[in-house]
């Protein structure tokens, strides 16, 4: 683990927490994660699962919001699934981080169009889709700059969202050894 | 390297790890398992449900200290092995299940007697395997003994479809094996050792709570060193029962729920707990909160999730028990005395404590009550007998009224509580250890639940004797409908029925009821004589209850020691 101290010190109320989690690239992996957080009443904001740079392994991002003796419980168990092989507990400070979304809006009026697009161009994002009603608007960043993305937006009228939950990786240096 | 059969591999490879059981039953899905079972050395026990068959690698696991292995067919044969593997899960015993599955082209069409078992038992198998191949399956047999017997043991599961048991396919055995993701036993920290080392030293009213990973590490004289060099009384969990002799003058016995009222009491006094391979159960603990605060709390244990999970302690030593217990002992100075003023305050007090509820507990006047019947079960088993229970009052008597003199000698289904647990389960511990005599200590409504193991007890010439303590009742569910439901009984008569001495002779087995305790020392003598299996049925009163009592959801300071 990269911050073995770190984060279990802190002493804090709920906080968002990143965890990236090498495990087995196998069947019934992910299955056995997800029933871990349901039996033992853990909670799971959003979760992705990709292969790594091993073709034998994948990497699991979850993000959940706990306080930090739960977190603690939870690595533990995490830990303790034989699929599991390792897991970095990362935040804001200490990793890079981003999710993509993709958000469908009503457009009919050019004005909105250009409104939109203007939006978008200011958060990086890209126009993926332009139909005669609507319009598809790509954005990546952190979690806050989508929510924020959408807030800006929700006049307009949101029909659709889709997003992929949080990718990330620790900053700097790689000192595991897989 | 040679070719053969997935199943006959799967035979192989259990014998490589010198399997000398199998406990099981077989289906349409596991049938060339068993035809090449015809062709093994290992000796195949058939039960009569395969619930039963997971109980008895159990109970064979838990004597032996090495994993007990049960077979079933797919579908319900499977399912019906589940509350067996959760037994184990709950209690950390190693079991290997394996179990036929349809063959791999029907798997996910919902075929005659599928079931998706390795889903079903996820919460309660420390891993599962289902291979796909042939080839697969002599390491996934290694493996699967590996993580089912290492670091905190419990039940794994190995599903195999038909065809993969039918394919034949040069097979290769390895004889080492890495599981990259599992770490089972890590190196203890010193430094966390020397912080409980302090702690201890410092500590005018100590006090040990052995749990069941001293038993399952086989930790028995390091603790008793421990204890005797630093004068500390020892009690236990319940599953930790039998982990420290209970005729010792520092034992205390049981704590909890139904612990003994003295253990429960020299708890709440004592200035620091040292918590060994003990994970902080509701039942042992009573509220969480109030367990152990404001004091020192020192655990022991193999498995880094139990720190902290029910309680925050003050040192963690993560690591085999027995071999924290030998680092721990190794840094006591050598000269180092305890202040015996201080000690001998304590062992006064224990002593107090003890004469103190030895009084005011009042016994339940009849000519036999379960007390009675227990104490006499002591004096005639000799010690090394093994002794199990059910679940139930039957169980809490037997840990308030029987002492395990012998180390290890004693289990039970303490986490799940599984009713029908004990019974099976003895006759697994009988078939690791046939030359010690083998009771279940048990309750009608209990034993009920798999009174067909009798048949496999009789046939397989594996004798043990059910202490049945009848009182026609689900007994404990009755007393707490007459402590928290104001005497509403409901769903509890189990009444007279069946006449269990009969039952008991219509498979071959002996039996015996008695009415008076001079029938029943004739009993239980003539019982342990004898080389088949027996069933004492002995009536008890309905209304005796289990005391003392600490109710659900207080704290230990809340017991209740009498009606």
């Amino acid at each position: 683990m990269t911050n073995k101290k770190s984060v279990f010190d802190e002493e804090n109320a709920n906080k968002m927490y990143i965890l990236s989690v090498i495990v087995e690239n196998k069947p019934g992996v992910l299955f056995r994660i997800t029933n871990l957080f349901r039996s033992r009443n853990f909670n799971i904001e959003s979760i992705t699962v990709g292969i790594t740079e091993k073709p034998d392994l994948s990497r699991m991002t979850i993000t959940t919001v706990s306080d930090v003796k739960t977190l603690e419980q939870l690595v533990k168990q995490l830990q303790k699934l034989i699929d599991v092989i390792q897991i970095n507990v990362l935040n804001k400070e200490n990793a890079v981080y981003r999710e993509l979304a993709l958000i469908k809006m009503n457009a009919k009026d050019p004005t909105t169009r250009i409104e939109i697009a203007n939006f978008a161009s200011i958060y990086r994002g890209n126009i993926m889709d332009i139909s005669n009603e609507t319009i598809t608007v790509e954005i990546i960043g952190t979690p806050d700059k989508i929510d924020a993305f959408k807030n800006l937006v929700s006049s307009y009228g949101i029909i659709q969202v889709a997003r992929t939950g949080v990718s990330a990786l620790p900053r700097g240096a790689v000192d595991d050894d897989l | 390297m040679s070719e053969m059969s997935g199943a006959a591999a799967l035979m192989a490879a259990l014998e490589k790890e010198k399997v000398e059981f199998i406990f099981g039953l077989p289906g349409g899905a596991n049938l060339p398992i068993y035809d090449a079972l015809v062709d093994s050395k290992i000796r195949h026990i058939l039960v009569r449900h395969e619930q039963s068959a997971a109980h008895m690698a159990d109970g064979y696991a838990r004597i032996k200290r090495k994993a007990g292995v049960c077979f079933a067919t797919s579908g319900p044969g499977a399912t019906n092995l589940v509350t067996g593997i959760a037994t184990a899960y709950a209690d950390s015993s190693p079991i290997i299940a394996v179990t036929g599955q349809v063959a791999l082209p029907m798997i996910g069409k919902d075929a005659f007697q599928e079931t998706d078992i390795i889903g079903v038992t996820n919460p309660c198998t420390k891993y599962a395997f289902q291979p796909r191949v042939a080839s697969e399956i002599p390491e996934m047999v290694k493996k699967s003994f590996y993580i089912a017997e290492s670091g905190r043991p419990g039940p794994v599961l190995v599903d195999i479809p038909k065809d993969v048991q039918q394919q034949i396919t040069r097979m290769e055995f390895p004889e080492y094996i890495k599981v990259r993701g599992y770490n089972p036993v890590v190196d203890a920290d010193l430094s966390e050792i020397n912080k409980a080392c302090e702690m201890l030293l410092k500590a005018e009213k100590p006090i040990i709570m052995a749990g069941g990973g001293v038993i399952l590490s086989g930790a028995f004289s390091e603790l008793q060193a421990l204890a005797e060099l630093l004068s500390i009384p020892v009690v236990t969990t319940f599953k930790g029962k039998g982990a420290f002799p209970e005729n010792h003058q520092l034992a205390l016995g049981p704590i909890g729920m139904h612990g003994h009222a003295e253990a429960n009491k020299m708890v709440l006094e004592a200035d620091c707990i040292l918590a060994i391979g003990a994970r902080f159960s509701d039942r042992t603990v009573g509220r969480f909160d109030e367990f152990g605060k404001d004091i020192n709390v020192i655990h022991f244990d193999v498995d880094p999730a139990e720190i902290g999970k029910n309680k925050s302690v003050n040192a963690a030593v993560i690591g085999d028990v027995k071999s924290s217990l030998r680092s721990l002992i190794k840094l006591i100075p050598k000269n180092f005395k305890t202040n015996e003023e201080i000690t001998k305050l304590w062992m006064a007090r224990k002593r107090e404590l003890v004469n103190y509820y030895e009084d005011s507990i009042k016994d339940y006047s009849r000519e036999i009550t379960a007390k009675k019947a227990l104490k006499k079960l002591r004096e005639l088993l000799p010690a090394e007998g093994i002794v199990t229970t059910e679940v139930g009052q039957c169980q809490m008597w037997a840990s308030l009224h029987f002492d395990v003199i012998s180390p290890g000698t004693f289990f039970s289904s303490t986490g799940l509580g599984t009713m029908g647990f004990g019974f099976p389960a003895s006759i697994g511990a009988k078939a690791a250890k046939t030359d010690v005599p083998v009771v279940d200590i048990a309750g009608d409504g209990s034993f009920n639940m798999t009174e067909n193991s009798l048949a496999v007890s009789v046939l397989e010439e594996l004798p043990v004797i059910v202490f049945l303590l009848n009182n026609q009742m689900l007994g404990m569910v009755a007393q707490w409908q007459r402590t928290f439901y104001n005497r509403r009984y409901s769903g509890v008569h189990q009444r007279n029925c069946p006449d269990y001495c009969k039952l008991a002779e219509s498979y071959g087995a002996q039996a015996f009821r008695v009415s008076s305790m001079d029938e029943l020392d004739k009993a239980i003598k003539n019982s342990l004589k004898s080389d088949i299996a027996t069933v004492i049925d002995i009536p008890i009163d309905p209304d005796e209850d289990v005391y003392p009592f600490v109710a659900p959801g207080t704290g230990l300071k809340d017991m209740i020691i009498g009606a």
